[in-house]
Parts: structure tokens; sequence; C-alpha cells
């Protein structure tokens, strides 16, 4: 039998020269690599095949090679280069300096800010995949990389879906694919291609993080694995007693065990984390103990016999979890206009069961720095935000769904659009002002966010208050 | 070079001028018919003609479909009631030279590591679909081709090989390229230029690449009213196409 191929430092293929093996994994092996003209750091992946290797060698580094050119942007690995010989497989990609996530889970239990900045990231990181119409489903801190400035990388696309191209994994494998501690229960089933898997995966990262333990252990048999669908992880809470209300509410988010039950996107979670403050606690936070026998029983009843559904197209699902961002200015915009964006974001909430709206309003800092213009600030800034509260009522979503936010800043357009794009904003609902002579003078903020915004804008307009006025 | 693949044209030459078009625009230069030229539609004789002619200059290949078979020898076999309504009428009114150009083609076209043929690789004159994982393996183990294209079944299907036989079939999307990487084994049905069966109207073909490492699956709207009213004006019963979600 013929040795598989596996090149040797020193050796040079297409302009790229083997600099030294960097890393040993159980399906590739990573060299690191060098072009003359190319500055970028890179690395050399080479499956492992032959006799003895992982089974999942050539149908993960096939879905790796036909997945990761795809992709785009900096939450991915760059891909440099692939090999033209069939008989040497090799894929050349960015080597991403910075720290691997497992460095950061080596120190758990961490503090609580610690773990909302790098699960925001790993979330923000997750929902750009999702985007591109791409699910990970073996996310894990190994698999995590994080630039110098915060910036989450992921890596190994072995066993990732693509919504738009064959299943490599699913179709060769009809057992699951991933790793025990971080498996979604859906894909213990058989699914392959809900976001929300990747989601589970990072409420894991989180629990982990928080509490320096796995809330599933590390199991390596199926039977292990599948305990997940029927019996609850212990509260953050009890594991790790430091563990903040809010942060229990949110791992335990993640980590239901239907995924309709968990946050519809990864833009959602990374919102949350962000603003913590604004969330609503519900059951979740105040959880002591596991749920008890009867509950593993309704849900082993539940799942009995339940065959796996056929997934919809990745970017479908995450396109249904909207996050719509209202821009408010409570005090300048007449009855008529809060009325009229109400209308428009009922409107734009009831099209999809798991949208979320996010209601901002833009506080310009007060000047000067003495204390009393402090507290007047102070209560400028909660007067605002219980007005926001107020029309915000009006909507009549339920709390998990709404968030109200204050954000103090000079430019109302920059602050608006500087928010869509950090919190992955799928559409923006903005009201104008009514007077043609107003906008003369004080110049649109509406047409400034048109302008900028990486979303949809939904100008709302009262052409009827117009005409009354002429 | 990229190679257009067109199945199942029916005589729709409304369907087969938009998908040669789009191709063209696409970057195509060979074009291969997997069978099935004729039957259903209106224009047999400028259907034929056209692709006579590219097969004339060696810009395209053409491989024998049930419906070619049937029209040339008269024997219909197991086909339907509407099939063989079509056979005849197309038999009466095929000039001698086009029925010997159908005559003329092989069964099936091995070219590199590509197969062209019209039903599944495994007995190909006996005609067999192409409906599932199964059918999928029986076509890969009679054949040695790394590339098989098929057509035949209507819809735009592609399998590959997985170590237990053919993996699932996957329905592409329009548009998307697919890479169909080596050493796995690829199965594409084309879908149909001339006649959809899913309740659409756009005619469907496919595209890959010169290097064998891409496939395109594409829908391209026509002018089926076009198409329709010639079929109406021949006297083909079109209520028929209606319960049968037949788009022309």
């Amino acid at each position: 039998m013929r040795e598989p191929w596996m090149p040797s430092p020193g050796e040079e293929f297409e302009g790229f020269r083997i600099i030294e093996r960097a890393h040993e994994g159980g399906m590739a092996v990573l060299f690191r690599v060098e072009k003359p003209g190319l500055e970028v750091a890179m690395l050399m992946k080479v499956p492992r095949l032959g006799f003895g290797s992982h089974p999942a060698g050539l149908a993960g580094f096939d879905t790796e090679s036909m997945i990761l050119p795809r992709l785009g942007g900096a939450h991915v690995p760059r891909c440099i280069a692939r090999s033209p010989d069939v008989d040497r497989p090799y894929l050349v990609i960015e080597r991403i300096a910075g720290a691997s996530l497992a460095d950061a889970a080596a120190r758990a239990p961490l503090a609580e800010v610690e773990v909302a900045a790098l699960g925001s990231a790993l979330a923000a990181a997750a929902h750009a995949l999702h985007l591109q119409e791409v699910v990970h489903l073996d996310l894990k801190p190994s698999h995590v990389r994080l630039r110098a400035d915060g910036c989450a990388v992921l890596v190994d696309f072995g066993l990732a879906r693509h919504g738009r191209l064959p299943d490599l994994i699913g179709e060769e494998f009809r057992r699951p694919m991933g790793t025990g501690a971080y498996i979604s229960p859906e894909q213990l089933r058989g699914e392959r291609g809900d976001p929300r898997s990747d989601v589970f995966a990072i409420g894991v990262m989180l629990y982990l993080l928080a509490t320096g333990a796995l809330p599933f252990g590390s199991p390596q048999g199926l039977l292990g694995m599948k305990r997940r669908l029927f019996i609850d992880p212990l509260p953050p809470v009890v594991a790790a007693p430091g563990v903040p209300g809010w942060l229990q509410e949110i791992v335990l988010h993640c980590l239901e065990v239907d995924a309709s039950n968990r946050y519809a996107s990864a833009g959602l979670l990374a919102h949350d984390l962000e603003y913590h403050g604004e969330l609503p606690l519900g059951e979740r936070a105040c959880r002591r103990a596991r749920r008890g026998p009867g509950a593993t029983l309704r849900r082993w009843l539940k799942a009995r016999g339940k065959a796996p559904e056929n997934p919809a197209r990745p970017g479908a699902r995450v396109n249904d979890a909207a996050h719509v961002l209202v821009a408010l200015d409570p005090a300048g915009s007449s009855p008529r206009l809060l009325e009229a964006l109400a209308h428009a974001v009922r409107q734009s909430a009831l099209l999809n069961a798991s949208a979320r709206v996010t209601c901002v309003s833009v506080l310009e800092p007060s000047a000067g720095l003495d204390d009393e213009r402090g507290e007047i600030a102070d209560g400028e800034h909660v007067q605002q935000l219980i007005e926001t509260r107020h029309w915000a009522a009006a909507l009549a979503l339920p709390a998990e769904r709404l968030r109200c936010q204050v954000i103090v800043a000079s430019d109302a357009a920059g602050a608006l659009v500087d928010y869509a794009r950090k919190h992955h904003a799928d559409q923006i609902v903005i009201g104008a002002r009514a007077s043609s002579t107003l906008r003369r003078f004080l110049g649109s903020v509406s047409s400034r966010v048109v302008a900028e915004a990486p979303c949809s804008v939904n100008v709302v307009r009262t052409p009827g208050e117009a005409a009354e006025k002429q | 070079m990229k190679t257009a693949l067109f199945a199942d044209v029916h005589s729709n030459l409304e369907a087969l001028q938009a998908c040669l078009a789009h191709a063209e625009r696409s970057g195509a230069e060979e074009f291969v018919f997997l069978g099935d030229l004729v039957g259903y539609g209106a224009d047999p004789d400028a259907c034929i003609e056209r692709i006579a002619e590219l097969v004339r200059r060696g810009a395209a290949v053409a491989v024998l479909g049930n419906h070619d078979a049937a029209v040339v020898s008269g024997w219909c076999g197991d086909m339907n009631i509407r099939a063989r309504e079509a056979v005849y009428w197309t038999r009466e009114r095929l000039s001698p030279g086009r029925a010997g150009f159908l005559e003329s083609l092989p069964l099936s076209v091995r070219a590199g590591e590509r197969m062209y043929v019209h039903a599944s690789p495994h007995a190909p004159r006996s005609w067999n679909y192409v409906t599932g994982s199964d059918a999928a393996a029986e076509g890969f183990a009679a054949s040695d081709a790394r590339l098989i294209f098929v057509g035949h079944v209507h819809h735009q299907v592609l399998y590959h090989s997985v170590s237990h036989g053919a993996s699932r079939p996957f329905v592409p999307l329009p548009g998307v390229p697919i890479e169909l990487a080596a050493p796995r084994r690829w199965l594409a049905i084309a879908g149909s230029v001339g006649q959809q069966r899913d309740g659409t109207t756009a005619a469907a073909y496919a595209l890959l690449d010169g290097a064998n490492t891409s496939l395109t699956f594409q829908r391209v709207p026509y002018d089926h009213a076009a198409a329709g009213a010639k079929r109406s004006a021949a006297g083909f019963d079109m209520r028929w196409d209606l319960l049968a979600g037949i788009g022309t």
C-alpha cells in the first residue's frame, strides 16, 4: 500500500516553503509556511489520510476546502491557496496571531466582565458566519482564536455545513459528528444546519468560562452525550456561587434543549452580553437546582421517536431572527409621529415571531463637568429612559423581545449607525422631522442614517400632519 | 472552457434558444445534449436542426434518449399515453434526414473522466430513472467515470459517492457553483430544458467548468406561453399539463 503524502520542512509546493510543524491534530497536520511576496503569516493544513487515520479526515478536509474560500470578514482565517494536485491535498490559510480561547478557559472561572466580553466577541463571530449561510457545528475553545483587538476568529470548518452546498460530512456519517462536551441536542438527533446549534456550543463555553466546569462533562459515547436531551445542567450559580443572575439567565437560555427556546440568533446573544443591564431576568436567573425527574420524563416522552427536522437554510433562520432598531426621540417628535413609528415597528415585529425590538434614544451630553451638572445629566438620562420605555410599552411586545436604551452622544446619526453596526441590526426604524423648514435648518438625522447605515432603514413620515399645518 | 449540459429539450425551441443564449453569455463553448431532444414540444425539426448543426461543428455532443429512440423505431414500450401521442405526432412530421440524426446518436459518451448518458448508466437501454440514493449507487457501480451526467428525471439533483454507496439527493439552488472535488464521484441530473414538472416554468440546465472542478445549476426564464401556444395549435391536449404541473 502506498504511504499517504505528508510534506517535510524545507520542501516547497507551488512556492510555499514548509518551515516547521506547528500543530498535530487528529485529522490534520499544520505546518508554518512562507512564500516570497506574501507578507501574511500562513499555515498549511494537510489532512491525515491512509490506514489508521480518522475516518472524517478526508470528508472534513473536503468540507473545509469547499467552505473556507467562500467565507470573508475578520472572523474567519483567510484562505490563501489550495493544492492543485488531488494526490497532495493541502490548504494554505492565514495564521491568526493571538491566543486561543482554550487559554482563557484554562484560567476559568473568570470575572463576569471578562466572560461577557469573550462571549460577545464569540457570538459576534458566529453571527457573521451564520449570515454567510454557514453553521460551524464544532465550536469549542480550541476552535476560537482571539486577535489582539479582541475580535474572535473561528477556525477549523471540518464539520461545518454550508446551506447552499452538499453536506459531505452528513452524507458520509450517519452518526452525529462533533465534540462530546459541546455538541447540541439537535445534532445528536442528526440535524446539521441550525445556527442555534452554534448558540448552544457558545452557551457551553460561557458556562465553562463562568464556572470552570463543563455543564454536561466530556462524554465520549453517544449515550453519554444524549443525557443532555433530558437532564438539565446544574445552574451556573450552584457550580460557582459568584455567577450573577444575568449571566445565568443568558447561559441557560443558550443551553435550552429545544432549539426554538434558545436565542434565535447569535447576534441577539451578543447584544444581551453587551447590555446585560437591560436584560429582563426570568425563571432561568433564579434557578437553584436541576429540574426534577418529572421534567426529565416529560422531555423523554416528547423526544421519543422524534425524527430530525429538515433544517431550513441557515441564512433563512438568521433572517427570521431580525433585530429591529427603533431610533426614538421622545421629546422632539409629535404624538402623530410617535404613533406612526409604533405602527411601523409593530408591522416589522409581527412578520416574524423571533424578532427583537431595541428602542434607542440619543441624549446630547450637557456641557460642563461639575457635580451639579452631572446630577442633572443623570436625571435627564433616567427621564429619557422612562419615556422610551413608556413609548415601547405601547408596542405590547413580551419582555424578552424588547430592549430599551439611552445612549449619550453629540452626534445622534453617527451613534445610531454605530449601534446598528455593532449589534447586528437588520432594520432601523426612524422618524423624519415633519416640517421641512426644521429639516433645512437643523439637518436631518434620518437622511444621514439612511446614507450610512449597514442595514435596511425604514423612514417613517406622517404626511397627513404636514398637510394639516399647510 | 465551460461545458453546458442540456437534458430533455423535448422539442421546445423557445426554451432551447433561451438556454443556449444564457450558456453562451456565461462562457460555454461546448454543449452536451443528454437525450430526449424530441417529444412533447411542437418544434422537433427546428430543435434537431440547431443541435445537429452544433454537433457538425464539433461544438456539441449528443446522446440518445428514450423519446428519440421511440421516434426512430416507433416502439414506445411502457410509455404513457401522452408520451406516445407526442412520439406519433413527431414521427409523422420529422423529415428523414432529422430522423437519421436521431438514429445516429450513441447511448452514452465517455469523455475523459466524464460520462454522458440519458438514463441511469446501469443498463442505459432500459431507461431507468435515477430517483434516489440506491439508483445513484447503482449508477456509480455501473460506470468507472468520476463524473456522470444524466437527464431523464426532469428535476435538478446532485449525488456524490460515499463509502456506503451514494449520498441522499441534494437539490441545488440555481447560480451557486458546487465543487466536484476528487476523488469523490458525482452524478448530476441536469434538469429539463423543455419541460418542467415542478409547477414552475423556467428552463433548467447545468454549467461545468473545464477543469471538472465546479458545476453550477441554472434556471432560465423563457417565453413559455409562446411554446405552449404552439403546442396547443399543434393539437396537443393542454389540460393534462396543468394536472402534471408542467410549465409549458
